[in-house]
């Protein structure tokens, strides 16, 4: 176990202090967050895990600057953030892929809005992603023509072209079956080691926190608080059968059942 | 076996004989019996006639214009404003609402003040057509765009898309399949009026199909007024297959709405 906050061995990429969020919903009101105080570190894959409701796409969503908090604040490096910008992509759960593009005008959508690109450096980029993610040969596939794993692919690489400083990823792989994601968590550790990004990634499956964090926050429901964090020191790549990882997943479990039990 | 048959082969026995069957009964009766209710082959006569002449595409020409004209305009107009409904509530709770309730309004009924404000002139058949198109357009396009799904705004917005870049490629585009269908309303609306109209006034600018049916009307031949129905019909039918539901198909088939 250790401290939320950064063990200072690299600078903090984004820095959330007390933060508070509340929904009017129809049933009244909805502390979404409490009090979350957490760094992401420079270069990090910061994991926050914990069961639906929790507030997990809530924090994503104030991440990356599409909703406000109602106390705290949340910098990027030095700057506060409080709208959108490319520095801070999200991939989200599923199909949030534009029908009306096909893959490649897809990945190409976020580097259009970049101004100092060529289109030439444009398409390369494009293209380079697409087969990172395995993709070069489905360029002008449209979504509908794409299985679920590829089409969270393109996502992936629609999402990795624009090259933000973090990526913010919202239960990518939930939707999908088991051997392809397993292939997946393959896929994006090999993209975290290779490009090195900072990325956060929110998930209720706890042995995929576990396989693809370096560190796992687990969250506890009504309202959204930091229960824990966990660090995980484990080689990559990781496997999700490693018994190593399936020891330190019980932990967590054990972690979040008893707080559930209270 | 009737099984094996193709499929068109009972329709077309059962048309031929519908035909045969109603030529016969106009020529085995008395003489008004004509009169009142034209042979086929009278009517087909007819369309001769009036191809030859020239009468009949030039009526055709005539409202094609004014329908392709006023639906042009319709359409340019009622786009922007339908957009503007779903962007500003004020907006939409005043025009939108209004929209609602003038799309009920068959644009015929505008001809009275349309006559008055532009006299018996084209620009008051296009004041009917417009009316026809607009509202249709206007309610479609506030719908489709407030229907389009949030997740594709915030996953363009965090790509750095907003103001005009997001409206125009994402909040139209995927608003699209909806605002064609809103068009093709539109369009049925405005020819339905646009006939009645025609049918209505005698608008000195242009003889169209309208014209040439309530023509046939006084001259009581009624082989042209069912001609000009036959026409009409075909029109219609026409602007639905080579213009709308080809478009409608591909954006369907493009996006995997349809196998
Ligand atoms: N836009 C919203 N309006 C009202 N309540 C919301 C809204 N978004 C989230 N909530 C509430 O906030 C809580 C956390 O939701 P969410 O962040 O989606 O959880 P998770 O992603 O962990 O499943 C839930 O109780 C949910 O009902
Ligand atoms: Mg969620």
């Amino acid at each position: 176990m250790s401290s939320p906050h950064a063990k200072s061995t690299a600078p903090a990429a984004l820095t959330l202090r007390n933060v508070t969020k509340r929904f009017d919903g129809a049933a009244g009101q909805v502390t979404a967050l409490e009090d979350i105080s957490l760094d992401v570190r420079e270069g990090e894959f910061l994991v926050v895990v914990g069961p639906s409701g929790c507030g997990k796409s809530t924090l994503l969503s104030l991440l990356a600057g599409l909703e406000h908090t109602n106390e705290g604040e949340i910098r990027l490096g030095e700057e506060a953030v409080v709208a959108p910008g490319r520095d801070r992509l999200v991939m989200f759960q599923q199909d949030a892929l534009f029908p009306w593009l096909n893959a490649i005008e897809n990945v190409l959508f976020g580097l259009r809005l970049k101004p100092d690109l060529t289109e030439a450096e444009r398409l390369e980029s494009a293209r380079y992603y697409l087969n990172l993610v395995g993709l070069g040969n489905k360029e002008k596939a449209r979504p509908h023509e794409l299985s679920g794993g590829m089409r969270q692919r393109v996502a992936l690489a629609r999402s990795l072209a624009p090259n933000p400083r973090v990526l913010l990823m919202d239960e990518p792989f939930s939707a999908l079956d088991a051997l392809t994601r397993e292939q997946l968590y393959g896929d994006i550790q090999e993209i975290f080691t290779k490009r090195k990004k900072t990325i956060v990634l929110v998930t209720h499956n706890i042995r995929e926190a576990v396989c693809l964090g370096d560190r796992v926050v687990l969250f506890s429901p009504n309202p959204g608080r930091v229960q824990q964090v966990f660090d995980v020191n484990l080689p990559r790549p990781r496997r999700m059968n490693d018994p190593a990882l399936a020891s330190l997943a019980a932990e967590v479990t054990t972690a979040l059942s008893s707080h559930l039990a209270k | 076996m009737a099984s094996k048959l193709p499929r068109p082969v009972i329709p077309t026995v059962i048309a031929v004989l519908f035909l045969v069957g109603w030529e016969w009964f106009v020529r085995t009766g008395p003489d008004t019996r004509a009169v009142l209710v034209p042979a086929p082959s009278h009517i087909l006569k007819w369309f001769w006639e009036a191809l030859l002449s020239g009468e009949l595409l030039s009526a055709t020409w005539v409202t094609m214009r004014r329908l392709v004209i006023g639906f042009a305009i319709g359409a340019a107009l009622g786009v922007p404003l339908g957009a503007l409904c779903a962007r500003v509530r004020w907006v939409r709770d005043t025009l939108g609402v209004l929209a609602l309730g003038l799309q009920t309004l068959p644009s015929v009924c505008w001809v009275p003040l349309a006559l008055l404000w532009f006299g018996i002139r084209e620009e008051a058949v296009l004041f009917v057509v417009v009316m026809g198109t607009i509202w249709a357009v206007v309610i479609a396009v506030q719908e489709s765009v407030l229907n389009v799904p949030p997740l594709y705004l915030r996953a363009a917005q965090t790509m750095g898309s907003n103001g005009w870049h997001l409206w125009s490629r994402v909040i139209f585009p995927a608003a699209l399949p909806g605002v064609l269908s809103g068009m093709k309303q539109g369009w049925a609306f405005a020819w339905r009026s646009l006939m009645a109209a025609e049918i209505f006034v005698v608008i000195v600018t242009g003889f169209g199909l309208g014209s040439l049916l309530n023509a046939g009307r006084e001259l009581l031949r009624m082989d042209q007024v069912m001609g000009v129905m036959a026409v009409v019909m075909l029109v219609g039918l026409l602007a639905d297959l080579v213009f709308f539901s080809p478009i409608e198909r591909w954006l369907r088939r493009s996006r995997g709405l349809e196998r």
